[in-house]
């Protein structure tokens, strides 16, 4: 067969692609397991990041034995015992898309822009003896390019962050990709989420907050050059403790907090 | 046309031809994965083992490649290697591969890797072609580990993440150079590897026409 004719060209074409395919296939498969357990790893270690409590020095497996996940049912804010949802096998993400474990969000309350979301989600509490010190919400929306996940953090006042932590996207290096910069999470610290009435208020703003406004115990310096990204995190996090999500679990555990 | 030796095959690039710093190919990554020594190491071995791969592949079927796809077939390839080296990152790396994020990816797109798999794969037999891609990949990691090494020690004062000068913020003498982790600090460090190179072998130096 010549080299130069349409035939060969073809099957030049199709052997390289049938080679190079399973090549690559063999790799994601034979690696997935890998994989997965990393990303589990990486995401524990995000919840200890957004609480705080990360140690670099231990392991990642026995630092999370003091954080207890809780599983809730997001409309009635209660928590779910093993027998409705077992926490073992429980994946929010893939609930999020599946029909019964789901439900459609109203577009005017759809701050995160994910279309829908799942009817039971995790919550991590850190506890000290009885007392609750900290509680940690897994949230996730869209940003420019792609939705975020991450962790808030919030402390026992049930009102201030503590920390946040995004531990998957694909926005932008450098400009929206600037949401795991720990100079940037760390303004979260602090910061108050719902104004008087019990409304989400936190903002990321556009340039810079002003430390001398009064405002700006609910403000958060936007990305410079990532404007989309900023608003995305701003709604998500609205949304996520908003009384749409995690709204009605916050109200229990302040119910339950002044007894 | 005579085979070169292989010997110039593998160390010509390093010095004489480096790719980046006579070149100038593959600036980009270059600046984006030099803020820390690991990094430039990984980044360095990624491209290794796709030049040398990638050269290996190409050479082999050289005489097969229809030479109106034989881009699109040194893409296909190229882009295969450099996926299989992200999963395995993924896999064993998982920290570094998140903060490298796309720039693995885009060792797909690094000239020097196309440009070898073209300029020397097509003609020459799979040996000859892979220490070419080794010698290459060895000279843009030279480079690399440079860049990383000067933008780690003055950007962090630190090398491999030990520190080794100690930073104002920890009660040290040593006010880290916030310049060198931003990417403009690469240029200035290239720049000036290739002025140094150039003046050590002045044959290097282009001549106004």
């Amino acid at each position: 067969m010549a080299r130069e004719s349409v035939s060969k060209t073809f099957l030049v074409a199709t052997l390289v692609c049938i080679i190079c395919s399973v090549l690559v296939s063999s790799a994601a498969v034979g690696l997935r397991s890998q994989q997965e357990f990393n990303k589990e790893r990486d995401k524990r270690k995000n919840i200890l990041q957004a609480a705080g409590i990360y140690d670099p020095e231990r392991e990642i497996k026995e630092q999370f034995q003091q954080i207890e996940s809780r599983i809730v049912d997001l409309s009635t804010g209660e928590y779910v015992d093993e027998s409705t949802v077992d926490p073992a096998t429980f994946d929010q993400r893939q609930a999020a898309r599946t029909e019964g474990l789901s439900i459609p969000i109203k577009d005017d309350a759809d701050l995160a822009g994910i279309g829908r979301r799942e009817k039971y989600a995790f919550v991590y509490l850190v506890q000290n003896g009885s007392q609750l010190e900290q509680v940690i919400l897994p949230i996730y929306g869209k940003g420019l390019w792609s939705t975020l996940y991450g962790f808030l953090a919030i402390k026992n006042d049930l009102d201030t962050v503590n920390g946040i932590t995004f531990y998957e996207h694909a926005e932008t290096p450098g400009l929206g990709g600037e949401v795991d910069n720990p100079r940037w999470k760390a303004q979260w610290e602090g910061k108050k989420l719902f104004g008087p009435e019990e409304q989400p208020r936190i903002q990321v703003i556009k340039g810079t907050v002003d430390p001398d406004e009064p405002e700006s115990k609910y403000q958060i310096d936007g990305l410079s050059g990532a404007t989309i990204t900023s608003r995305g995190v701003s709604q998500l996090v609205r949304y996520w403790i908003g009384e749409d999500a995690f709204g009605p679990f916050l109200e229990k555990l302040r119910e339950r907090r002044d007894g | 046309m005579a085979d070169p030796k292989p010997k110039d095959v593998l160390l010509a690039p390093i010095f004489d031809n480096n790719p980046i710093a006579l070149q100038v190919l593959g600036i980009c990554s270059a600046l984006a994965v030099t803020t820390r020594l690991d990094k430039s190491i990984t980044m360095a071995l990624a491209v290794i083992f796709v030049a040398v791969f990638a050269n290996a592949a190409v050479s082999l079927i050289r005489r097969h490649i229809p030479s109106n796809i034989r881009i699109i077939v040194q893409m296909t390839i190229i882009a295969s290697l450099v996926i299989v080296v992200d999963q395995f990152l993924r896999a064993f790396a998982y920290g570094l591969s998140k903060e490298m994020s796309v720039f693995v990816g885009l060792i797909i797109t690094n000239c020097i890797i196309m440009g070898r798999a073209e300029a020397f794969a097509m003609k020459y037999p799979v040996g000859l072609s892979m220490l070419d891609g080794l010698g290459n990949a060895i000279g843009y990691s030279a480079i690399l580990l440079l860049v990383g090494f000067l933008r780690e020690l003055f950007g962090s004062g630190s090398v491999l993440g030990f520190q080794v000068l100690s930073p104002v913020s920890e009660g040290g003498w040593y006010v880290p150079n916030g310049l060198m982790l931003l990417s403009p600090s690469a240029f200035f460090i290239i720049g000036l590897a290739i002025w140094a190179l150039r003046t050590w072998k002045p044959e290097q130096q282009e001549q106004a026409a």
